[in-house]
């Protein structure tokens, strides 16, 4: 495929280099981007280069994005003619045989072996690098998780919401009230703190795991009986950014049934996850995705204090004499006002990007 | 006075060195005072702490067959000069008998309404009943007898013994009070026209119809009643006659008055608040002709004054104890320890200047024990700012806090009440010499003045250098004044200066209140400290932080919108820096919190009327039925509240008052690069952003001070250049920033280095820097500010970090071994100890009460371990968190008979009682709690000797109702009994390890 790759010419622009596969055998042609035809036309050649006359084909190309996109009409033909730049990689595939599901704009339900996105995304990627896998969900930022089912009673539920980098609100409301235990000496009502409240489109309302009336027992691994709403209050709020809540759900209909090894239906990684890494991260983490889960789930508090990370904007640089500062910031007279760096932008992520660029942000 | 059950204190009565006390739930109370045993502290044997303990109770029990006990609802005791026999004087017109010291009823003695009635003429009865009995005293002369006056203005002289009315006084007008002369031939009624009676006790006479003669002093119009009167004979002349109230109704009905009245001498003390009591200390000795009173003591309601009643014109005495704190009201507090002795010295004398017109002519009159304290180690000052925009300096070394200097900050600029126009003595001024022919001669007395005369001037922030004595005051209004200590008076103009924190920012507009105007022309500033500079933060918003590094001559100070940087010694401003979010429009809109404000002052009023209600009602009594009732509407107000809701949502960027400056501070450390230290500034926020700058100061080289004055150096200035920029991602508010050293200790405060006052700081090896958040105590490395230890104390405990300081732990074993510790004081009212630079958590404990917000807002810690902090708005309680250093009340009164040792356990006593419910103390139903730990001293031996475990508090002030039936040489037990009851309240609930108050 590198090889083909190599050969790449130089062609006028008005001509759209076809690179067609079937099976294991690639045609390469070209067609002239202004007069595409018609797909019936542009689907007999295709039929001819191969020379499969006779076979029913699913026609598929991919687009800038990488994604497998059909082509079965003249629009749809139009398009990825007008779009291809300059290469147009078609995969023709028997109707018969035919995986429906390699189609979607979603790259996450992307078949494992359509290495080719990997390669339009990132065409330097070089072949020592082992093939790219993006299709799988921790290649991507999570969102919310239950972890730790496996050494949690069925009754209980503990949920992971990432705020982290989210522009959703966490978006919801405890309050006291009090919940029927079972003891050794019988019934017994013990106060408690309970969801009271969820705010349409915040993220705990979006991932569907907690509800109105879940009573929440931990907070990031510390147990909540005995604090007062403002403490709990507190604590979620200083756990804000990656907060890890442990309830006893209202309605226990949905609870996780537990599989016997533990490791499947944990969900999903309960390692820290960098927003900004998660971009791009793949090698490292592909390593850690065959550990038993469970392992890396049940987190000890420290390892999610990688994710507060402040903020250190240097203001001239070390190496410098701080008398001569960046221009900005020399002030002739004084009093002297600094401009104001904008540190507080909506999010953090991309106060931090923007920053990046100007090169002068020291990330902790 | 309220106890810890809420119920307040109505009366107290003493008798040798026994306490008696009634509270509002009708109980009466007998304390005593007993030795604690002694214990060792530190390898030495120290006495036992006295402290006061209830030995008994008593309640009155309702009569049979009337359901409501009001009755028997307790008006007036009496307790007799024999100390064996409490007089008890009831709403129902019954006097009761116990007696003492067990609290035993003498039912043969009863004397119900009906007995007096019966003896009656019956053109005087009417059919009609007393009321209630309004005093009862006891003959001066004649033991066994007692005047017993009724509301209806009857007064019968009763024999005891004989339980027969000598004498019936048939009084037409309301009775008020009662005094005998010390002779026995005559006693004075107060009555609540507004009027006295002298009335004539002549044997053999048993039915008096009229007084010898009757008098309205404050009349013709309708006066308010006389509520105390005393009448005190002396050896000149005339009898001196004392009496509150009797003001006339229209004109002067709403004043605090008590009337001091000899011959043609007549004088209105006007007060500031309610006169709760009254009392001459004067000559009891059975065997003087002559009362020959020498002191008046008043108790109001928020102070106590003394008259000296001996010095022609009634001075009044300076309190050394006890002095108000809250004269204005209290906005900030700061501590100084280990004052060098020539500030000291300087400020004793500027406070004596201060006080030389009321030169103390006479000793105080009141002797509150033997002090058997040792003097103090050092000398500590407490500094308290004002709303009035005074700086009140107390002596803060012993258990008392002792005024010792007041500097006033109003004269540096010009207000409507110009301290100018005001004549300097009122004994000079015309003006006030035109008053005294005015009718009633008022005078002011008392320092308690609660109404600021312009809130702007208020005190908000204070910082005082005690090497270099210069003082730095920062207010309401957005000033900034330096201040240096002089010994001469002065006349000069005060430098203004003017800083825009809000630069270029466009679109902002001011909404609050006005910059105070710097008055023009020179104003004579007294000895003392005395303004160099006034520095105005543009908008005029209050001050948030204050920062001074003298041997920089530099200042810094924070507002909602920014913070500046001032050189003092050329008087120009170096930085100005805009904290503003773009967003925070609210921050503009005027002072800090004006819309939480709103909704704290709505619900105050709601409280004070909720509570003026309760407290208006007079002898209210808190029935059984009643109750139930609180209890059940209670319980129905919880279930149909809706229940508190708390949105969760991380901190956001935008959120209002981001801007607002929380710390500021100056260090001398690496920021540039791990190789060069020098002056740096440090500013922390409300929203978690960390600004620093590195700060060029001329003469101020790597690490030691230069001699300053050099020809060129003059020309140089102060340059400030932003070093870094740091924001915790948490974005909770900066509490306090702090740097440590190589060594991980804090760096020494400016001139302690460079005096050799203190170890020098390593500047060898890398610098850290200690950032506390609302949420988290982080120890950055310098210069390249990477974290290296947290402590995620909201995460793990749910609290939040209020009040930070860095303080030193001395050993109690070893004298030279110590330690610095964080403490951390959180919203919950606990402190936490942690390790510096570890930060590991050492110990915690509960401090205050978690919803005593002014207290937990107000507190300072001291830097060897202590702390301040108001329980009310005039009271500090004093705690210690160390072993080494603690501040506890020793003193001894004398006694005539011996102290007991304190009992293993009280409120055992339960004799069989006919008539009379005998409490014991666990048994009420409301939670009776006035158990007294065994003794106070007992904790602090159980605990590890170099833990920093113990206590010692005391309590400053007093406010509550006092009625000292008998002046003797204990009378002034009262202050310490009263300390002594306070100490005992705080101590209760407590686990006796932990003795942190």
């Amino acid at each position: 495929m590198n090889k083909n790759h190599r050969v790449q010419s130089s062609r006028s622009l008005s001509a759209v280099e076809v690179k067609s596969k079937f099976g294991a055998e690639f045609r390469r042609f070209s067609l002239d981007r202004s007069k595409p035809g018609r797909f019936d036309e542009f689907y007999g050649l295709l039929q001819h280069v191969h020379r499969i006359p006779n076979v029913e084909l699913l026609v598929g190309y991919a687009d800038v994005h990488g994604d497998l996109l059909p082509i079965n009409n003249d629009d749809n033909y139009h398009k990825a003619i007008s779009t291809a730049s300059p290469l147009l990689r078609l995969f023709l595939q028997r109707k018969e045989e035919a995986d429906y599901t390699a189609f979607g704009t979603d790259s996450l339900t992307r078949k494992k072996n359509t290495v080719l996105s990997a390669v339009l995304l990132r065409p330097d990627t070089n072949r020592k690098k082992p093939p790219v896998i993006i299709s799988l969900p921790r290649d991507f930022r999570p969102v919310s998780s239950i972890i730790d089912v496996d050494i949690l009673p069925e009754t209980h539920r503990r949920v992971r919401l990432y705020k982290h980098g989210q522009e959703k609100p966490l978006g919801f409301y405890i309050r006291d009230g009090s919940s029927v235990r079972v003891t050794a000496q019988g019934l017994e009502k013990l106060p408690g703190i309970f969801i009271s409240r969820m705010v349409p489109g915040g993220l705990a309302e979006s991932t569907g795991l907690l509800a109105v009336n879940d009573e929440v027992l931990e907070v990031n691994g510390i147990e909540v009986a005995g604090k007062s709403l403002d403490q709990v209050t507190d604590m979620m709020i200083a756990n804000s950014h990656n907060l890890i809540i442990t309830v006893k759900p209202a309605n226990q209909r949905n609870n996780v049934v537990r599989s016997g090894g533990g490791g499947a239906a944990s969900g999903s990684s309960g390692r820290s996850s960098d927003s900004g890494a998660s971009y791009y991260g793949y090698s490292s983490q592909a390593a850690a995705a065959s550990m038993p889960t469970h392992i890396i789930q049940n987190f000890p508090v420290d390892e999610l204090e990688s994710d507060d990370e402040d903020l250190v904007i240097e203001a001239g640089g070390e190496a410098e004499p701080i008398r001569r500062a960046p221009s900005n910031y020399s002030m002739p007279s004084l009093p002297r006002y600094e401009p104001h760096l904008n540190l507080r932008t909506a999010t953090t992520s991309v106060s931090r990007r923007s920053l990046e660029e100007d090169g002068t942000v020291i990330t902790l | 006075m309220i106890d810890n059950c809420g119920h307040k204190v109505n009366m107290l009565c003493l008798l040798q060195g026994r306490l008696l006390s009634l509270l509002d739930d009708n109980t009466i109370h007998l304390w005593e005072l007993a030795a604690g045993s002694p214990r060792e502290v530190g390898g030495v044997k120290k006495e036992g702490v006295i402290s006061l303990q209830e030995v008994d109770n008593y309640s009155l029990p309702g009569r049979p067959g009337i359901e409501s006990c009001s009755a028997t609802r307790v008006t007036v005791l009496l307790l007799l000069k024999s100390c064996e026999l409490l007089c008890i004087g009831t709403e129902g017109g019954g006097v009761y008998f116990l007696e003492l010291p067990h609290l035993l009823p003498k039912e043969s003695q009863m004397l119900l309404q009906d007995q007096v009635t019966q003896s009656l003429p019956d053109n005087y009865r009417c059919g009609k009943s007393l009321g209630p009995v309004e005093s009862l005293q006891e003959h001066p002369q004649q033991t066994g007898k007692i005047l017993i006056g009724y509301s209806r203005g009857l007064v019968v002289l009763w024999d005891l013994s004989t339980r027969h009315a000598d004498q019936l006084f048939l009084g037409k007008q309301q009775l008020e009070s009662l005094i005998w002369e010390r002779s026995g031939n005559l006693f004075v009624s107060s009555h609540n026209d507004g009027g006295y009676s002298v009335w004539a006790v002549t044997s053999g006479n048993a039915c008096n119809h009229q007084p010898v003669s009757s008098t309205i002093p404050y009349g013709p119009f309708p006066c308010k009643a006389i509520n105390k009167i005393l009448w005190r004979t002396t050896q000149t002349g005339s009898p001196v006659m004392l009496y509150s109230g009797g003001m006339p109704r229209a004109s002067y009905g709403d004043r605090h008055c008590l009337t001091i009245q000899q011959d043609k001498e007549h004088v209105t003390l006007d007060f500031t608040s309610r006169v709760i009591d009254f009392f001459t200390v004067h000559s009891i000795e059975q065997e003087k002709e002559f009362d020959d009173p020498s002191a008046l003591v008043v108790l109001l309601e928020e102070e106590l004054v003394v008259i000296d009643l001996q010095t022609p014109g009634w001075p009044s005495l300076p309190t050394p104890y006890l002095a108000p704190l809250h004269s204005s009201a209290i906005t900030c507090s700061c501590h100084i320890s280990s004052v060098p002795s020539k500030l000291w010295e300087r400020l004793i004398n500027a406070g004596k200047a201060q006080q030389g017109r009321q030169q103390m002519h006479r000793n105080w009159p009141i002797c509150g024990g033997k002090n058997l304290a040792p003097p103090p180690k050092q000398q500590e000052l407490l500094l308290t700012g004002h709303e009035d925009g005074t700086v009140h300096f107390w002596d803060a070394s012993g258990v008392a806090l002792t005024p010792v200097y007041k500097l006033s900050t109003a004269n540096v600029f010009h207000t409507d009440c110009d301290p100018s126009d005001d004549p300097q003595d009122p004994s000079d001024d015309p003006d006030m010499q035109q008053q005294e022919e005015e009718w009633p001669p008022f005078r002011k007395v008392g320092c308690f003045d609660p109404y600021s005369d312009d809130p702007r001037l208020g005190i908000q922030k204070i910082s005082l250098c005690k090497y270099s004595n210069k003082l730095v005051v920062a207010g309401t209004a957005g000033q900034v004044i330096v201040l240096g200590l002089s010994d001469e008076p002065s006349d000069h103009l005060v430098d203004v200066s003017v800083v825009d924190l809000l630069q270029d920012r466009e679109g902002f507009t001011w909404k609050g209140h006005d910059k105070l105007e710097p008055r023009l022309k020179p104003a004579p500033f007294p000895p003392g400290f005395q303004p160099l500079v006034l520095v105005q933060c543009l908008p005029p918003a209050s001050v948030t932080a204050v920062a001074l590094h003298a041997e920089w001559n530099l200042i810094s100070f924070g507002t909602s919108h920014g913070f500046g940087l001032f050189d003092y010694h050329r008087r120009n401003a170096v930085l100005a820096r805009c904290t503003l979010h773009p967003n925070d429009s609210l921050a503009m809109e005027g002072p800090l919190s004006r819309v939480k404000s709103l909704k704290k002052s709505l619900r105050q009023s709601f409280r004070r009327i909720r509570k003026s209600r309760v407290s208006g009602k007079k002898r209210t009594i808190s029935t059984p039925t009643s109750k139930v009732q609180e209890a059940n509407a209670a319980l129905a107000e919880q279930e149909e509240v809706a229940p508190v809701q708390r949105r969760i949502e991380p901190r956001s960027a935008d959120d209002s008052l981001s801007g607002v400056v929380r710390c500021l501070c100056f260090a001398d450390t690496f920021l540039r690069d791990g190789t060069h230290h020098g002056p740096t500034l440090w500013a922390g926020t409300n929203s978690g952003s960390v600004y620093t700058y590195a700060l060029e100061v001329p003469g101020v080289g790597s690490g030691r001070v230069c001699e300053r004055g050099g020809t060129n150096e003059s020309n140089l200035c102060v340059e400030a250049v932003l070093g870094k920029e740091i924001q915790l991602m948490h974005r909770a508010p900066v509490v306090s920033i702090c740097v440590l050293d190589g060594r991980g200790k804090p760096l020494p405060d400016p001139y302690e280095a460079s005096q050799d006052l203190a170890i020098t700081p390593d500047m060898t090896s890398a610098h850290s820097v200690l950032i506390a958040s609302e949420e988290q105590l982080k120890v950055f490395s310098l210069p390249k500010v990477s974290a290296k230890t947290k402590f995620k104390l909201t995460a793990h405990e749910g609290c939040r970090v209020r009040k930070v300081a860095l303080v030193v732990f001395s050993s109690t074993a070893q004298e030279d071994y110590n330690e610095h510790t964080l403490v951390c004081l959180t919203n919950l009212g606990d402190m936490h100890l942690f390790n510096i630079p570890g930060l590991r958590p050492q110990v915690r404990y509960d401090c205050i009460r978690k919803e005593d917000i002014s207290g937990i807002a107000s507190c300072v810690f001291t830097k060897n371990g202590q702390g301040f902090y108001l329980i009310s708005p005039s009271e500090y309680e004093r705690f210690s968190l160390s072993a080494k250093v603690l501040t506890e009340p020793l003193c001894s009164i004398q006694l005539d008979r011996p102290l007991e040792p304190s009992p293993a356990s009280d409120g055992t006593m339960t004799q069989p009682q006919a008539n009379g419910t005998h409490k014991n103390q666990m048994g009420q139903a409301e939670g009776q709690t006035e158990e007294v730990p065994s003794t106070l001293s007992s904790p602090i031996l159980d605990t590890p000797l170099d833990s920093p475990l113990s206590c010692a508090d005391l309590t400053l002030g007093s406010t509550g109702e006092l009625t000292v039936e008998d002046v003797r040489d204990f009378l002034t037990t009262v202050d310490e009994a009263e300390n002594n009851l306070k100490n005992i309240k705080e101590e209760e609930g407590r686990s006796p390890g932990i003795l942190i108050n």
